[in-house]
């Protein structure tokens, strides 16, 4: 019997147009990525429409073990968005590095089809095959620029670093299966419904962290900076914005369908990697002095508050981290737009240093990246501000207080830094310029991210009110 | 009362001239040039226009007027203004000194011109927003957004040590804001609401009031600043450009008062009473320490930043009074501490302009060549002394008098404070303005300009004539006072008729 392939039509259109596009390039003899990353362009925004004419209800095929649901909507949404931006703004200074091949668009293309399958996972098998194409895909993007040691050392890192924490999850996932006789989310749902047996508890730490590895939520964090610092910086873009929401999405899913009944014990574990990750990403951060692993602290420390709304285990919990990370996605792309624009006659740069006095050289992208710290850093009236708003909201209905207050402490550590970067930008003499103008592909990408961030606050409606939505599905 | 929204126009107006300049090209001369005359235009119509609040201002009823409402953020926050007698004033004393600032920054920004105006402009939008914010949410929105420009200001236009200064300015509110925005997403759990016109009504527990009380109490008391959180302000008072530390002075600091009495004596009445102690004795130390401190500095900015905090001393006193005149005291004393603090930063302004240092032993003897300057300042210190007839002795002698109903040795060492003040204000002049013109460098220097004299007057005129006729700010304030204190005395009194232990301070 064929099962109802409706639900995964998003998938199936990813799928088949990787191969496609595969296919494309190796046929076509110029080893050029243009037109295959256009293709692959295209091939988001048809995809985007099948996400979007979906029906609104909830879908479940593949004998229970496949969920598209508005929750996995507005992920998906979320995703396409953040790996289109990525690899759009990309393909110039890929293209300058000669680094412009064929792979790396359809590279990005199967790492997305992999973050679907994460977020459209209702089982344990589906989600780790969603994990490891995610993850393969994302270990050779790592490593794409082959001729440097730096960028090899990060794939290989990453690689060995991600298959320890697939054999965890996958460990920990076969101990829940044992114990509870079923890998189905909504069956392991009502299993455990009256508290886990400790064969379960065990399980869930293991498979956790499998899952904070994915988020580098803190202990599971350390590839983080080797691996932004080392892979080519529109890779470095696109590892960190799409894969992280896929990530994020994917826990929450897991936690609130599969272990509900064990909210107490994976609860605790939440709450240590939040407190953890925020004052992590706040701390190490000051003395970087390279902005990439700057970004990757920063990366560990939103999971950190986005953990915090995830500790509350409330549907405004869930809420919250959704609008967090529509609003992180937009600030993590603009940031890596302002990144790929810091470029020299003689090549990339990549020091806080570099960015001397660009408040004099070119005020409107200082401008830009000053306004994206500030939202970074959760100040009002920026984007960033509400994030942090709607976690820290959940987490007082929650009645975590400790956690909020160290939550925001931290938060006001990590302004310090985020700071930093204002400051070379403004107070600081100019370094030699960076090159003039910034690439267009760049330039939209960065525009578009800056009125996002800017003017949030003027009508966040439809954010807000997608994030319920999606949250309501999953309660 | 007027049908148009005149609350949302004041508040942003500087914006569209902000706009304005940004859109102005060419060379750096003319930009800079055109910068400054819009920028000036914009502050002087906002000051006209925010005028009409109080030509329409309803003396008789305590509610909040001219109040526009629409819903924001998923009905989570909605975008609430309005104005009472305990705003209203703080919103035309933002409107007022701002072309003040803008005057006084004419000729001495000469670099990025335009980014110092956009600055000015953003923040004066953020500091009207807080005082004519009726919901939380939207109130701290304007309360932090106001870091942003002030950080640039203190760090791109400021002196020698500005970044140490910026960065400490920056994480010093910081932290104590964040605090307060947890108080604020409890306090919509507990109401369901982030209206402050509910909340004031809102009647919480008083064991739930203490926590609140303290977390907002970190926010304002930094922003204010009491001792011993106020090391930020004379790093930033030093730093900052003239006009960034007029706006300190003047405005930012405002905001706390505003704060404890918008916020903390209205809504946890319980435990603002419960720890008036507390601000009796920080705020006594305050007025005492911080006044021997100025008497030691040899920086003129830093000793008047000093005698900022002082003063700032007597209106948290005032305030926790909890009485008519304490509350009434604090008010005047803080929006007269805006003209006299503002002025006189613009009067160092002006020398600082000519010599370029704030180093008081370089000068001395400055009425030999500067008649007009010798008279403005000696005016403004007196009225910082709280001389009779001045509008800083309107205040003091209320808040005294307040404190003195409540108890009897805090009032004491209060007053003692007035005295300090007189040492060092006058010490300060003395050594600046009096004496023989000896030094070589000062032998040239000029007396104010017409620009100069043209900021000076208005704030002279206003320190004389509220200092002589002190209703009209009294009365816009009376109703809404007495409204606040009828409330919250009911409460602490219900309180207390419950079995609670009173507070020490009422005992005596």
């Amino acid at each position: 019997m064929i099962p109802d392939l409706a639900p995964a039509l998003p998938e199936i259109i990813l799928a088949v147009g990787a191969m496609v596009l595969l296919m494309l390039g190796v046929f076509r003899k110029d080893g050029d990525a243009g037109l295959i990353s256009a293709a692959a362009l295209l091939l988001f925004a048809i995809t985007a429409a099948a996400v979007l004419l979906a029906p609104m209800t909830a879908a479940i095929t593949f004998g229970g073990s496949f969920i598209a649901d508005p929750f996995a909507r507005f992920v998906k949404i979320l995703i396409l968005l953040g790996a289109a931006a990525t690899m759009f703004m990309g393909v110039s200074w890929m293209r300058t590095d000669n680094l412009s091949r064929f792979e790396y668009p359809v590279l990005l293309v199967l790492a997305t089809l992999g973050m679907f399958m994460m977020v459209s996972a209702n089982g344990l098998i589906a989600l780790y095959v969603g994990i490891e194409l995610q993850s393969l895909a994302l270990y050779v993007v790592a490593a794409f620029k082959r001729d440097s040691l730096r960028s090899s050392e990060a794939g290989l890192k990453y690689f060995v670093l991600g298959a320890l924490s697939s054999g965890m999850l996958l460990y920990g996932a076969s101990l829940i299966y044992g114990f509870a006789g079923t890998v189905t989310y909504a069956q392991l749902g009502v299993v455990l419904a009256d508290g886990p047996p400790i064969g379960v508890v065990f399980g869930l730490v293991f498979f956790m962290a499998g899952l904070a590895f994915k988020m580098s939520a803190v202990p599971f964090h350390m590839w983080t900076p080797d691996v932004y610092e080392g892979a080519p910086t529109p890779a470095t873009a696109f590892l960190a914005a799409a894969p992280k929401v896929a990530a994020v999405a994917m826990t929450i899913r897991v936690l609130m369908e599969a272990f509900p009944g064990a909210f107490a014990e994976w609860q605790q574990i939440v709450f240590f990697m939040a407190v953890a990750s925020t004052l992590l990403g706040a701390f190490a951060a000051i003395g970087q002095s390279n902005i990439k692993r700057l970004m990757a602290y920063s990366s560990i420390g939103h999971i950190g508050f986005m953990l915090i709304g995830l500790a509350a285990g409330t549907q405004q919990g869930v809420t919250g981290v959704l609008i967090y990370l529509v609003i992180y996605l937009a600030m993590t792309v603009g940031t890596f737009a302002c990144i790929l624009a810091m470029r020299r006659p003689e090549g990339p740069v990549e020091t806080i240093d570099d960015l001397a006095g660009l408040s004099r050289n070119q005020p409107l992208l200082a401008f830009v990246l000053a306004m994206l710290m500030f939202s970074l850093a959760g100040i009002p009236p920026l984007a960033g501000f509400f994030a942090k708003y709607y976690v820290f909201l959940s987490a007082i209905e929650a009645g975590l207080y400790v956690l909020a207050v160290i939550g925001v402490l931290a938060s006001v550590v990590g302004a310090y830094y985020y700071l930093r970067i204002v400051k070379v930008m403004y107070f600081d003499e100019p370094a030699a310029p960076f090159v003039h103008p910034v690439a267009g592909d760049v330039r939209l990408v960065l525009t578009a991210a800056g009125i996002f961030v800017l003017f949030f606050f003027v009508y966040p409606a439809p954010v807000i009110n997608g994030a319920a939505r999606a949250a309501g599905s999953l309660f | 009362m007027v049908s148009w929204p005149i609350l949302s126009l004041v508040t942003f107006l500087p914006l569209v001239g902000a706009f304005f300049i940004l859109i102005i090209r060419g060379d750096e001369e003319v930009v800079a040039r055109n910068a400054r005359f819009v920028a000036l235009w914009t502050t002087a119509i906002t000051f006209a226009i925010s005028l009409l609040l109080w030509t329409n201002f309803d003396y008789t009823t305590a509610d909040f007027q001219f109040v526009e409402k629409h819903d924001w953020l998923g009905g989570i926050a909605s975008y609430h203004l309005g104005v009472d007698g305990i705003s209203m004033l703080f919103i035309i004393l933002t409107t007022l000194l701002m072309p003040a600032c803008i005057l006084a920054s004419w000729t001495s920004i000469t670099v990025r011109v335009k980014e110092y105006m956009i600055a000015f402009l953003v923040l004066e939008t953020l500091m009207i927003g807080v005082f004519c914010a009726l919901d939380l949410v939207l109130f701290y929105l304007f309360f932090e957004g106001g870091l942003i420009p002030m950080f640039l200001i203190i760090g791109v236009w400021g002196g020698a040590q500005r970044v140490y200064a910026s960065f400490k300015f920056f994480l010093y509110t910081l932290l104590g804001s964040v605090l307060m925005l947890l108080a604020i997403m409890a306090m919509y759990w507990a109401a369901g609401t982030t209206d402050i016109t509910v909340l004031l009504t809102h009647p919480f527990a008083a064991e739930v009031q203490t926590w609140l009380w303290l977390a907002f109490f970190a926010s304002f008391a930094v922003k204010m600043p009491m001792w011993p959180v106020h090391t930020w302000l004379p790093d930033a008072h030093v730093q900052a450009p003239t006009a960034g530390s007029v706006i300190l002075a003047g405005i930012l600091l405002k905001m706390g008062g505003y704060g404890f009495l918008r916020f903390s004596l209205p809504m946890f009445p319980i435990a603002s009473d419960m720890f008036a102690p507390m601000v009796f004795a920080l705020s006594v130390i305050a007025i005492i320490y911080t006044s021997l401190v100025a008497l030691a500095q040899t920086d003129m900015k830093k000793l008047i930043a000093y005698s900022s905090v002082a003063h700032m001393g007597f209106v948290t006193m005032g305030i926790f009074a909890i009485n008519m005149q304490g509350v009434q005291g604090g008010l005047f004393q803080m929006i007269s501490h805006g003209f006299i603090s503002g002025a006189l930063f613009l009067c160092v302004g002006v020398i600082y302009d000519r010599m370029h240092t704030r180093e008081i032993a370089a000068y001395g003897g400055l009425v030999q060549r500067m008649p007009f300057y010798a008279a403005a300042f000696m005016l403004f210190t007196m009225a910082n002394v709280a001389l009779p007839g001045t509008s800083g002795f309107v205040g003091e002698f209320l808040v005294i008098i307040g404190v003195f109903a409540v108890n009897t040795w805090i009032a004491i060492l209060a007053a003692t404070g007035v005295i300090l003040s007189a040492a060092y204000a006058l010490y300060l002049y003395w050594r600046v303005i009096f004496g023989e013109l000896e030094k070589d460098s000062l032998k040239s220097i000029a007396d104010a300009n017409r620009r100069e004299i043209m900021t000076l007057v208005p704030l002279i005129a206003l320190v004389v004539f509220f200092g002589v006729y002190p209703s009209p700010i009294l009365d816009v304030t009376a109703v809404s006072v007495e409204n606040l204190l009828s409330n919250a005395n009911a409460a602490i009194e219900a309180h207390h008729t419950a079995g609670a232990p009173a507070s020490v301070a009422r005992l005596n």
